[in-house]
């Protein structure tokens, strides 16, 4: 009886095995390189013109003096995406349950998912656009208002929210369905004190990552909020948001309004940052998947 | 309708009972929910059921007399399952799939097309083969939720969700923490909390597609000695793949084969004479 032995993992195999590991992590680290010189951009340029007044004046708009603070346009853009996601969130959801509950197979449903996978992949601009030539050309409510910016970042949000939240809906057990529908139950009621109560961790996940996506939109705002620099709760006035505020700051000939610009984006990029972290923390509560 | 005088005179009786007994009671107590009551029958005319163009019932019928326990047994694929969800009507839930044939509760056809769904199924409890309390309820609400589920207004909730409990003999083991999660809950328990759910809406009937597949053997024992009890006030139909099982609860056994029913007879005669060919090959485990 001979001992028994494993052949060895030839020297060509070594080689291909290291190769191919230091091909990849090259990759990963070029990718991260773009990440990394934004942040580090944003604070090197930004932190500086971060001060007392950068959250508690309005821009002055003026060359000279005082540049003020972003202060409306922190407050507008908080304004025009909660707006947003009073018109989006439950819409959204509706449309999901639709989806999963009542259309499932049908061949209206499958026309639904593939239009709300259209336009998951429309520009933002287009939105504007459309915003523009229906709302804002025809004087609905004045010209430029809140609003219509809101109802623009509204329809981007839309199909975030009705693909996200589908995905969640399918995730609840369909034998809790059965336990209520045997126990006589009728589907509304289901949905409600079922459905809904279970998925809903996954539910404000999915929201929270639309109105993060919501909140730094510029090109929706453009055409249809577009910006006072002076701070309103009307939203059926122009209106300021950080995005709008970044924009044209930017375009400025002082240094001192475009380090304000930087300043705002990260401000900007911080909001965006909280909303995913209190999304991933939500979603890690969930009892489903 | 049905008839349903014991049911009313229910509330006064438990408080009749005075404060709750502080001893653990381990065993089902069945009195909890009254007395034995005479339960409804279920009949089943040539019923056909169909998985779309699978044709998986055949002409089935069976008679399943009040206040027994029917067993439903035969190999996988029979149709057992399809029977029972029938019953309930649940069987139409999935898509693709009817159902053909007359079932009465008694003298009320569960199939007239005037008769309103759900309320069928609050008559028709039904337990499944994994345990399924909702996730989102405390073993307090898993209970109530049929009663809130339908819409059904309870003046006594707490009395009729304790009394629940304790007829599956769980008051004992949850009673300390009426509001902690249901799916905290060990397999056994929740399983005979999602039959403290299903007795709490007060059925006539009681379908139970094979409940102790899923658990161990001493949760088994408990859910058998269960059912034993409930045929005091309930009609029981039980679904299962262990023939002890049905040797051991069932009045009556029935045994299935490819959609169609090859005998019916007292649990007695299946197991010991059984008059076809095919039930003495299967229940002696020479196929299936």
């Amino acid at each position: 009886m001979s001992a028994l032995s494993l052949p060895e993992v030839s020297p060509r195999r070594r080689r291909t095995d290291r190769i191919m590991r230091g091909v990849m992590l090259a990759a990963t680290l070029l990718a991260l390189v773009p990440l990394v010189l934004v942040i580090f951009y944003l604070l090197k340029e930004g932190l500086g013109s971060i001060n007392g007044a950068f959250f508690t004046q309005d821009p002055s708009g003026s060359f000279f003096g005082n540049v003020g603070g972003v202060r409306s346009a922190i407050l507008g853009s908080v304004e025009i995406v909660l707006l947003a996601t009073v018109i989006a969130v439950p819409i959204g959801i509706g449309v999901a349950l639709y989806l999963t509950e009542y259309g499932t197979d049908s061949r209206f449903a499958t026309v639904v998912r593939y239009f709300v996978d259209v336009m998951t992949g429309v520009p933002s601009i287009v939105f504007g656009l459309f915003i523009y030539i229906s709302l804002v050309l025809s004087h609905v409510g004045g010209n430029f208002t809140a609003w219509k910016g809101s109802v623009a970042l509204a329809l981007l949000m839309l199909p975030i929210i009705i693909r996200s939240a589908e995905v969640v809906l399918l995730l609840v057990p369909a034998s809790l369905r059965e336990a209520a529908l045997a126990l006589g139950a009728p589907r509304w009621r289901i949905i409600r004190k079922v459905v809904l109560p279970t998925a809903a961790p996954g539910l404000v996940t999915g929201s929270l990552l639309a109105v993060a996506r919501g909140m730094g939109e510029t090109a929706p705002l453009l055409f249809t909020a577009a910006g006072a620099s002076g701070l309103t709760f009307s939203l059926s006035q122009q209106m300021n948001s950080l995005p709008l505020q970044i924009y044209n700051d930017v375009l400025s000939p002082r240094s001192a309004i475009v380090s304000q610009a930087w300043a705002a984006g990260l401000t900007l990029v911080a909001m965006v940052l909280i909303l995913n972290l209190i999304a991933r923390a939500i979603s890690r509560r969930s009892r489903v998947a | 309708m049905i008839p349903s005088e014991t049911r009313s005179k229910e509330p006064t009786m438990s408080t009749a009972r005075g404060p709750v007994p502080d001893q653990e009671e381990a065993a089902p107590d069945l009195s909890a929910m009254g007395e034995r009551r005479a339960g409804h029958g279920i009949t089943v005319n040539g019923l056909n059921a169909y998985y779309g163009a699978q044709h998986a019932v055949k002409n089935v019928d069976i008679d399943f007399p009040a206040n027994e326990v029917t067993a439903i047994i035969g190999p996988s694929g029979s149709g057992k399952s399809t029977v029972v969800r029938c019953i309930n009507r649940m069987h139409e839930e999935i898509p693709g799939a009817r159902a053909e044939g007359s079932i009465k509760l008694d003298e009320l056809d569960v199939y007239d097309p005037g008769v309103d769904l759900t309320a069928v199924r609050r008559m028709i409890g039904m337990v499944f083969q994994k345990p399924n309390p909702f996730p989102t309820m405390s073993i307090f609400d898993n209970v109530a939720a049929g009663l809130r589920l339908t819409g059904t207004k309870s003046d006594n909730l707490r009395e009729r969700v304790h009394r629940s409990l304790r007829a599956v003999g769980l008051w004992g083991e949850v009673k300390n923490r009426l509001n902690a999660p249901g799916i905290g809950l060990s397999g056994g328990q929740q399983q005979r909390l999602c039959i403290a759910r299903t007795v709490a809406v007060e059925p006539e009937v009681i379908l139970m597609d094979e409940p102790c597949s899923a658990l161990d053997p001493i949760a088994t024992l408990k859910v058998e000695e269960l059912i034993d009890e409930l045929k005091a006030r309930y009609t029981i139909v039980i679904v299962t793949h262990n023939m002890q099982q049905a040797a051991r609860v069932a009045n009556s056994t029935v045994f299935m084969l490819d959609g169609e029913v090859v005998e019916h007879a007292p649990t007695n005669d299946i197991f010991t004479n059984p008059k076809d060919e095919r039930t003495e090959r299967y229940v002696t485990g020479k196929f299936g």
